[in-house]
């Protein structure tokens, strides 16, 4: 019977419970839709520079990250490499050994660049590098010729049947100088990858730094990019000295905290929703526990105790939320749905910019229940810990006095 | 025997530097089966003694004995759930819940005291028709008449088989009709199963109808007569 009170007492006063759920679940509809563009838009920036540079997960060897050096490239032995391509939540290795060099054409002119030795086909599976090849073909196994990035190309004026001399310092202090035929062009949408990479067969890029049998790292691809932090430690431990995974948040800690610095932005408006929320509720629950006390005061008078009077109004309140937190969520969901199936797509200048960061131009919205859940369960806490005010009343309630206004 | 018995009641209030004395020293019996009227001019001092009766003030001095008992050692819990055990209440007004139906109210007084449902639908039924309002027992409060409302908030007081009940100006909102149909079922009550009740009223009619009558005046009784 004290939740069928709790429940009728919502409905006691239908247009102030109908505007309160309103103002809860038009806040909650706007902090839902706004967070779910926001961290779709994360996601899609998280997921594009990560597939373009490092991968999730990449092992390594031992301090590589922090100096980029052949000399700390790594050849895992066998043992460790059974146990990670053995793992269950891994799927697969792709093989890199990247290295800086000189590069230059007949035309006189010189660059720096990166040459990164791949294994075109996992490169193309997982990370979609055979999508950015406008003309050309990416290095076959064994094919001796290079993939040069599209604006690298145009400012050594080089195109397909051209040749790059490559000009560098290979493994152990060797020279790694060689001629390789332009067989492909590439369009990075990194604007500095886009004018510094050069991509060659991994077995022709050990060969011309001497690096044979080595690797500057291995990305790992894993089942789920959900518990990276977790996998990490779990095959970590698994492997013998002179190696190290990282994690992409590890690797590229300047991209989570620009991101952080936006998402700053973006919680001081969720801070003002909530704001709103609070406010709508308090009203409700400072109104209520006033225009109430005479009935409080009966009850307590006939025998109810306090701690069940205080049970139905703290029921009533939270009904109250949870009907707004309902029918905002229900709201907002269709509208996150339909943006995440259907992106908007950025156009003019904002479509420019968004891939001059490597990104594609388009909002994507994310569909993440977590979004739902943790919004809902904000506006929840907060409602319970307003609801404490009437609590508190009835605990501080002389039903005398309650019963005389 | 007394059910109720005060000694030496006093209750103070202190307004600005002066002391008011709402009750000024009442000794009080009520035996059981009474139907005594507590009388007295506005201010006399009745509302106080019966929220004191009722556990529902504390004393400045003094007992009130309930059933053997002296209520006001209890702590605020205990006290509660004695009123909820030993004492039936009808107010002036707000006395039932608005979004419960009659029935509803009668049981839950009932619910509180952990009875039954098929229990609580049984009595609160009987209790109804006691009263004269089954075929009211679905209706919520604002779809009754204040005379009906009271009559419910007769058969609540009753639902929890208290020792006596306490009835705070009950006719106060009541038309002519309403007042005389509520006490004749008081009265029946009172008659025919030996409900104790203890008014306080300004109300002739009441006053009329009660068999014992404590005129109160200043906070203390200036007058205590059997008819």
């Amino acid at each position: 019977m004290l939740f069928k009170m709790a429940w009728r007492n919502v409905w006691r006063n239908k247009r102030r419970s109908i505007i309160t759920m309103a103002s809860v679940s038009f806040a909650l509809f706007f902090a839902l839709v706004m967070r779910s563009m926001q961290l779709g838009t994360y996601d899609q920036a998280y997921s594009s520079v990560i597939n373009a540079t490092t991968g999730y997960l990449q092992w390594q060897g031992e301090g590589y990250w922090e100096k980029q050096s052949l000399e700390r490239s790594f050849s895992p032995n066998e043992e460790d490499l059974a146990k990670i391509e053995n793992h269950p939540e891994v799927i697969d290795l792709v093989p890199r050994l990247e290295s800086f060099a000189l590069l230059a054409s007949d035309h006189s002119d010189t660059r720096p660049g990166l040459i990164r030795g791949i294994e075109a086909d996992k490169e193309s599976l997982y990370f979609g590098l055979a999508d950015k090849i406008e003309s050309g073909h990416l290095p076959a196994k064994g094919e001796n010729g290079v993939v040069l990035a599209k604006k690298l190309a145009e400012n050594l004026g080089l195109s397909i049947g051209d040749t790059l001399v490559i000009i560098g310092q290979g493994y152990h202090g060797m020279s790694a100088n060689g001629k390789y035929p332009v067989i492909g062009l590439a369009k990075l949408p990194n604007p500095d990858a886009n004018k510094s990479t050069v991509f060659i067969g991994l077995e022709q890029m050990q060969e011309l730094t001497g690096a044979f049998g080595q690797y500057t790292g291995l990305v790992l691809i894993p089942k789920s990019t959900d518990k990276l932090a977790a996998l990490k430690t779990e095959l970590s431990a698994k492997l013998s000295e002179g190696s190290e995974i990282l994690t992409w948040r590890e690797m590229m800690p300047e991209l989570i905290q620009a991101m952080e610095a936006d998402s700053a932005g973006g919680l001081a408006i969720l801070f003002i929703l909530y704001l709103v929320i609070g406010f709508g509720i308090f009203g409700t629950i400072l109104m209520l526990s006033a225009e109430r006390r005479p009935e409080f005061g009966i009850l307590i008078s006939i025998g109810m105790n306090r701690a069940r009077l205080a049970v139905t109004t703290f029921m009533e309140t939270s009904f109250l939320s949870l009907l707004g937190i309902l029918l905002g969520s229900i709201l907002s969901l269709p509208i996150s749905w339909y943006y995440h199936l259907n992106p908007i797509q950025l156009s003019g200048e904002m479509e420019k910019m968004t891939e001059e960061y490597g990104m594609e131009p388009i909002i994507p919205f994310s569909v993440d229940p977590s979004i739902w859940l943790t919004h809902g369960l904000v506006v929840l806490v907060i409602s319970m810990i307003l609801g404490l005010y009437a609590v508190f009343s009835i605990y501080r309630l002389s039903p005398v006095k309650a019963m005389r206004r | 025997m007394a059910i109720i018995e005060t000694t030496n009641l006093h209750r103070d209030y202190q307004d600005g530097d002066s002391i008011i004395r709402a009750v000024d020293g009442i000794n009080l019996s009520v035996e059981e089966g009474e139907f005594t009227a507590i009388i007295g001019p506005s201010g006399s001092g009745k509302t106080t003694l019966l929220n004191l009766i009722g556990g529902l003030d504390n004393p400045s001095q003094g007992e009130v004995i309930v059933d053997q008992k002296e209520i006001h050692e209890l702590s605020d819990n205990e006290l509660i759930n004695f009123r909820l055990r030993h004492i039936g209440f009808v107010f002036q007004a707000y006395n039932l819940i608005p979004v419960l139906s009659a029935k509803e109210n009668v049981e839950f007084i009932m619910q509180l005291q952990g009875k039954s449902a098929k229990e609580r639908s049984k009595r609160a039924l009987e209790l109804l028709k006691a009263v004269g309002l089954e075929q009211q027992a679905h209706k919520r409060p604002n779809e009754l008449s204040g005379g009906q409302q009271q009559r419910v908030a007769v058969a609540r007081a009753l639902a929890s088989k208290p020792s006596f009940v306490l009835a705070d100006e009950p006719t106060a909102n009541l038309d002519s009709k309403s007042t005389e149909d509520l006490l004749d079922i008081m009265h029946k009550l009172n008659q025919e199963e030996g409900i104790t009740f203890l008014f306080s009223t300004h109300d002739q009619r009441v006053i009329d109808r009660a068999q014992r009558l404590v005129y109160v005046e200043d906070g203390k009784i200036k007058s205590d007569t059997k008819k």
